[in-house]
């Protein structure tokens, strides 16, 4: 399975009666990397939620596929099994739970019964990865995401998807909150899931992240819809210019759908 | 309220029995006293749990014979799985019913001058200690019928005396088994630490079947004298049929400490107190309790700590599952008396509810007769919170996994305080049992 690919057609989102997405089309493909940018308000993260499945969030109309299966119908966890990753926003904390156990009970979820990782090829992997993203050792033993400060939380995102290996992974504001250094490291973690097998959605909307992950396409959303698409020097151009000329050029005086919902 | 009850046992009963089992007369006498009072004392009144149509009283008989586990090898598995054999047997009581069975105490242990032995015959052998201890600090015969029941008709329990400055480092164990209904397990395990030792006990209460009946009238006393410390754990688990009124308390002298690690895992309706006297200035009670209920189950858990000395340090934390049609009361107490200053009394209680027709009730009290102390409470009741669900299941872990990993991390902080591997094990997979 080295080709996956990710449609999104005419997606339409609702959030309590509300409609936030209002016709997105997108594809992403193994091997591509997409940026989403555009202001605060104007869907990004909605778009991310209502293709993992938060509870919340419901699609109105439209389609999401994954190699031509219907996203849309699976549980949330079978989505992740068919190899979706959403780096949040906002991560939970699951009060009790080492972040070791949680990801192995992650890994062996999609592995299957009979076929669990060895427990060492797992601490190695872990230890590894880590080591990559500059983690201190002990945050195995943490309990997840609980008393994390909002950096350690950003990298421990990274660390699952560099454990479970998706298919395609979409990164919701992974560089809010972070400093240059953290940044940097986060990038690093990104980067390295770089190759033909793996496509990845980027949604931030500061540049400076793409400054470090150059993306092959840059996509701009307003008022619930990808108004504008093009290579990353559409990226450069919104760092210099901001984002008022793509107003002016489609006519948009107000770019919002929402005001930001914390997940 | 004084109706005249019909007991299924009368005074010449009682004087028979303890002269059967060879007590001496001040145990007998004791006996005979609590028992003249049952009629004139109230049930205990657990705080929003109406107890008033259970059976704690009657039963058909007052002990039976059970096969002794007097070897461990022959014990049914179950039971071997508390015991943790790969460093082989220390210090071990086993009791089936009311039957005395399997003792174990190290030699290093003896000659310290440690007792570890069933409660007659420490009645009879121990008779000093006991005499003074006995419902003497702790429970108090008269303090509702139940104890004044306890107290006259108890049949089974454990002894242990850890003299002054004595530090037992390998935990002490006790199990109880029961799985006749026809005799009621009215057991009572007395703890006594003197000056300056200290030791770890776990106790089992265990069902050896689901079909199991009776009612279990249970006490355990801990006596910690000055700078003693005290670890006790225990894991209960007594079966549907099974109607429990369990008592653990404490008391503390000076610069005395009790944790206790409560593994609460009846099936059963079930009364709970666990209350710690702080009396002596510098002295520490940490209690720890997890429940699960689950089927039709009513539990009622009052946990209290009472500040008597100055400068006492008292800490509760309770949480449970509740599932299916079960109910489950949360009482948490911090009493501050007078003159107990710059005490501080913390308390949380958490319930979380897995089904629709589940029931919790989580109510923080704090009572003070003191300015300058400290105290604080949390208490919430609440459902499996769907965000947490949906991040977990986000990695591809199914939805039953999901909660099931919410749940022992929400029950974690207290199993994780049990003190003997086999038992925290055995906590664990009654857990998981029950929350499937």
């Amino acid at each position: 399975m080295a080709n996956t690919t990710l449609t999104i057609k005419d997606l339409h989102v609702a959030i309590d009666g509300k409609e936030i997405l209002k016709g997105v089309n997108l594809e992403i493909k193994s091997g591509e990397f997409h940026a989403v940018m555009g202001p605060n308000g104007t869907g990004k993260s909605t778009l991310a939620s209502a293709i993992m499945g938060h509870p919340k969030y419901e699609v109105t109309k439209g389609s999401v596929t994954l190699d031509g299966k219907d996203v849309l119908e699976m549980e949330v966890d079978e989505r992740a099994r068919a190899g979706l990753f959403l780096a949040m926003q906002y991560p939970s904390e699951i009060s009790g739970v080492t972040n070791s156990d949680f990801l192995r009970s992650a890994i062996n979820a999609t592995r299957g019964e009979g076929n669990e990782i060895p427990l060492m090829k797992f601490i190695k992997k872990m230890d590894e990865k880590m080591e990559l993203l500059d983690i201190d050792l002990n945050m195995a033993q943490r309990y997840v995401n609980e008393g994390f400060s909002g950096g350690e939380k950003k990298r421990n995102e990274i660390l699952q998807l560099l454990m479970l290996d998706p298919k395609i992974a979409i990164l919701d504001e992974i560089d809010s909150g972070l400093d240059i250094d953290a940044l940097k490291v986060v990038a690093k973690g990104i980067n390295s899931m770089r190759n033909s097998e793996f496509g990845c959605l980027i949604i931030t909307h500061y540049q400076r992240l793409l400054n470090y992950i150059t993306p092959d396409y840059v996509h701009v959303m307003m008022q619930g819809r990808i108004v504008k698409s093009g290579g990353p020097e559409l990226a450069r151009r919104l760092e210099a210019e901001g984002y008022d000329w793509i107003k002016k050029e489609l006519g948009i005086e107000d770019e919002t759908v929402e005001v930001e919902q914390e997940a | 309220m004084t109706t005249q009850i019909q007991y299924p046992f009368d005074q010449g009963f009682i004087e028979s029995f303890s002269s059967q089992n060879g007590e001496p007369n001040w145990f007998k006498e004791r006996r005979i006293d609590a028992f003249t009072k049952m009629d004139q004392i109230p049930m205990p009144k657990p705080d929003k749990t109406k107890i008033t149509n259970w059976n704690f009283i009657e039963f058909k008989q007052h002990s039976v014979n059970s096969a002794p586990f007097s070897n461990v090898e022959e014990l049914p598995e179950s039971l071997r799985r508390l015991i943790d054999l790969e460093g082989g047997i220390k210090n071990l009581y086993i009791q089936h019913n009311q039957t005395a069975g399997f003792l174990s105490l190290t030699d290093e242990l003896k000659d310290q001058g440690v007792i570890f032995t069933d409660l007659i015959t420490a009645v009879k052998n121990h008779g000093e200690l006991v005499e003074k201890y006995f419902m003497t600090k702790g429970v108090k015969p008269d303090e509702h019928r139940l104890a004044a029941f306890h107290a006259a008709l108890v049949n089974g329990g454990a002894f242990l005396y850890i003299p002054k400055n004595v530090q037992v480092t390998e935990p002490i164990q006790s199990i109880f088994v029961h799985d006749n209904g026809d005799a009621p397990l009215i057991n009572h395990v007395l703890i006594v630490a003197d000056e300056n030792s200290s030791v770890t006990y776990v106790e089992n209460y265990i069902s050896l079947n689901d079909q199991t009946t009776g009612i279990a009238n249970i006490i355990t006393e801990v006596i910690a004298l000055s700078n003693s410390r005290v670890r006790v754990g225990a894991v209960d688990t007594l079966a549907k049929g099974v109607t429990t009124y369990v008592n653990r308390r404490g008391y503390t002298d000076r610069d005395a400490q009790i944790e206790w690690a409560l593994g609460m895992m009846n099936d059963g309706h079930t009364i709970s107190e666990n209350e710690t006297n702080l009396i002596g200035e510098g002295s520490v009670c940490d209690t720890k309790t997890v429940v699960i209920g689950r089927g039709e189950q009513i539990q009622n858990f009052t946990t209290e700590v009472r500040h008597f000395g100055k400068n006492t340090e008292g800490t509760i934390l309770k949480h449970g599952v509740v599932k299916d049609r079960a109910t489950t009361v949360f009482n948490g107490i911090g009493k501050i008396e007078h003159g107990a200053t710059k005490s501080n009394a913390q308390q949380e209680s958490r319930v979380l509810m897995l089904s629709e027709k589940a029931r919790g009730d989580a109510n923080p009290i704090l009572l003070i007769d003191e300015d300058d102390v400290l105290a604080g409470h949390a208490a919430s009741v609440g459902r499996v919170d769907p965000i947490q669900l949906y991040y977990l299941m986000s990695r591809g872990i199914p939805r039953e996994e999901a909660e099931r990993l919410i749940i022992h991390g929400f029950l974690e902080p207290v199993v994780s305080q049990l003190p003997i591997e086999g038992v925290k094990k055995q906590l664990i997979e009654v857990i998981e049992r029950k929350v499937q």
